[in-house]
């Protein structure tokens, strides 16, 4: 008897992880191993891979390209834009979390009913295709847009000041897109914030900008740290607003990887792209669990 | 009767109208280029054949590739450039469909009855034709040179106001000829040439983008553009200032193709749908949508006036030794120019 339902218990067991098991398994793991497998291949002349033929030619020419003697040469061409994307994702990652935990600190504090109201409107405009968000930035930041027209109207400027397809732009693009994914994590380690944590440190003595950092700093950092990286991962790796209004006149990462698979024909060195960019994602997702791991667990 | 159980009857329903439609209808699955098929046309079609079309887009010859390269995507005709032409036949990614011996194709017009990618018209139909020069506003900045020269050197109250296409080969070809270095070069010393020039007009440029051009023009938020002839007729019809330039450095000159993919699902109703769109009247409707001339004699009579007007379309007989076909290039000489173009925005 113990014994029967010792084997349907593991039995149990596999069948309930089975679907998750095949699920990351088809659609993440095996993806990511033809990618890998289609770095190493030798690019065919009209595009696709020879199968079959590999060489590590991808992963050399991120770095290098071959002068007239076929000699080495560094080429930081790609290594610009990489460098480029990660400023770019960073600054977003930084005034998100600027715009982002005064507004989550503020929702925490709001009484119960008006918290979900709140956490509706955050994410409204998820309703709305990322495209269409894209271009609506464009009509406000054109030469003749309400951005620009404000600015006149306001006297502060006489000429149109040159904002759409600029680094600006996709900053703002970027902040924009992803800011209600640093918001909401927030405002989840910050929901459950005991009150009386504040009212006891002023009790002992501490003034407001000590309750701030000692108290709920700490208590929002689970949140802080998975708000940034829920920002920082997909800016890295964002196309449509380079595109849309840096008017790809800058490449980042995603255009990068596109221009390969598309006019350049070159799909190794596109997948060898993808998996630098992806292996750098895993690094910094590793030094968040090293850092964070034990955080929500004492909170 | 409660509402949920309306609500499932109601899907129920859908569910076996769909089934019923699918077992029954014949269907096109089309894959062409964006905004370069009059939707009017469609609905022509479908009523004339009873067959329904669904129409997908891509905004590339290399995207269209890539999604034939990676296996069956169950579309029956798809719409290949010259040079892409050639690639398909050779990687084995195009059906044999004889054109060459179908109804309508009498009406074929020369060269487009034989070209040198396809050979005797085994595997394609030609669809439209044009040309990738630059169109500028005349009533802003005056009347300019017929030269690239304009377009890579801008006059001082244009810098901001260009727009160049987003596509490797038309803004690499353009510089090549301006250049006077052959499009498919292998001297890294005639690649840098190009990319000097790429790079003295990049702090001019405002933008690189293929999509929109029309709007672009049309509204006067860019002053010069590089542009499809087809795409400077349309804008012109909103704001008859815009000239379109054929540059004497030389400019490319293309053609676009049906073409049925290997293992298309309904073979038949793609020869159907190539053969139906040699007919004149029918082509006709999509010169006068897109703007491209097309390649069938006897469709001028059912084309609009402004169209065989406008010399962006219908090209003056003197600037014919300006064309220079399309090429597809070496290896070494796509990576040439990949890393050039990549350099201009690293």
């Amino acid at each position: 008897m113990l014994e029967g339902l010792g084997r349907n218990r593991f039995l149990r067991r596999g069948l309930l992880l089975g679907p998750a098991l095949f699920v990351i398994g088809f659609f993440m793991i095996l993806p990511l191993f033809l990618m890998a497998y289609v770095s190493i291949l030798e690019r065919g002349l009209a595009g696709g891979v020879q199968w079959g033929q590999h060489t590590l030619e991808a992963y050399v020419r991120f770095l290098f390209e071959r002068d007239l003697m076929d000699n080495l040469v560094v080429n930081i061409d790609y290594l610009r834009i990489f460098g480029r994307s990660f400023a770019l994702a960073f600054g977003t990652m930084i005034v998100a979390l600027a715009i982002g935990l005064p507004t989550a600190f503020y929702m925490a504090l709001q009484p119960a009913r008006w918290r979900n109201l709140l956490i509706f409107l955050v994410t409204i405009p998820f309703w709305t295709n990322l495209l269409v968000r894209n271009y609506a930035w464009i009509l406000l930041l054109r030469d003749s847009g309400l951005v620009n027209s404000g600015l006149i109207w306001l006297g502060l400027t006489d000429e149109p000041v040159r904002l759409l397809y600029t680094p600006f732009a996709v900053g703002v693009g970027l902040t924009y897109s992803f800011l209600p994914f640093m918001i909401l994590p927030i405002y989840a380690s910050l929901e459950k914030l005991d009150l009386r944590l504040v009212e006891a440190a002023y009790d002992l003595g501490a003034n407001k900008w000590k309750a701030l950092t000692r108290i709920v700093l700490p208590l929002a950092l689970p949140g802080i740290a998975a708000g940034s990286i829920l920002v920082f991962i997909p800016a890295l790796g964002a196309y449509v607003t380079p595109e849309l209004l840096g008017g790809s006149r800058q490449l980042m990462i995603g255009n990068l990887i596109q221009g390969q698979f598309g006019a350049a024909r070159n799909w190794p060195f596109g997948a060898a792209l993808a998996f630098v960019l992806l292996a750098i994602v895993l690094c910094s997702m590793m030094l968040y669990l090293l850092r964070f791991r034990r955080a929500p667990g004492q909170g | 009767m409660n509402r949920k159980a309306i609500l499932s009857a109601g899907i129920a329903a859908g569910l076996f109208a769909g089934l019923a439609q699918s077992a029954s209808a014949e269907e096109l699955f089309l894959y062409n280029w964006s905004n370069y098929f009059p939707p009017e046309l469609l609905e022509k079609f479908e009523s004339d054949t009873g067959i329904s079309v669904t129409l997908d887009v891509y905004d590339s010859n290399e995207t269209m590739l890539a999604r034939l390269q990676a296996g069956a995507a169950g579309y029956d005709i798809v719409v290949p450039s010259d040079y892409m032409m050639e690639i398909m036949i050779k990687e084995g990614l195009a059906e044999r469909i004889d054109a060459g011996e179908m109804e309508n194709f009498s009406n074929v017009m020369e060269p487009h009855n034989d070209p040198r990618q396809d050979p005797g018209r085994a595997y394609s139909a030609p669809y439209l034709w044009g040309t990738t020069g630059f169109t500028y506003d005349s009533e802003r900045v005056g009347e300019l040179e017929e030269s690239w020269k304009e377009f890579f050197e801008p006059r001082e109250e244009l810098s901001g106001q260009i727009a160049v296409l987003n596509d490797e080969v038309e803004a690499y070809n353009a510089a090549a000829y301006y250049a006077g270095v052959s499009k498919c070069t292998e001297e890294p010393a005639e690649a840098q040439q190009i990319l000097d020039i790429l790079q003295a007009q990049a702090p001019h440029v405002a933008m690189y983008q293929s999509d929109g051009t029309i709007d672009r023009m049309a509204s006067g938020e860019m002053i010069m553009h590089m542009q499809w002839n087809g795409a400077a007729h349309r804008s012109k019809q909103e704001r008859d200032s815009l000239v379109y330039v054929y540059p004497e450095e030389g400019i490319s000159f293309w053609n676009d193709n049906f073409m049925v993919p290997a293992g298309a699902p309904n073979l038949e109703n793609a020869k159907t749908f190539i053969n139906w769109m040699m007919a004149p009247e029918n082509i006709a409707v999509a010169s006068n949508y897109t703007g491209y001339m097309n390649a069938v004699r006897g469709s001028s009579e059912f084309m609009d006036e402004a169209l065989v007007e406008d010399p962006a379309v219908n090209m003056p007989e003197e600037y014919a030794d300006r064309l220079r076909p399309t090429e597809d290039c070496s290896v070494d000489a796509r990576e040439l120019r990949n890393r050039v173009w990549t350099r201009l925005r690293s």
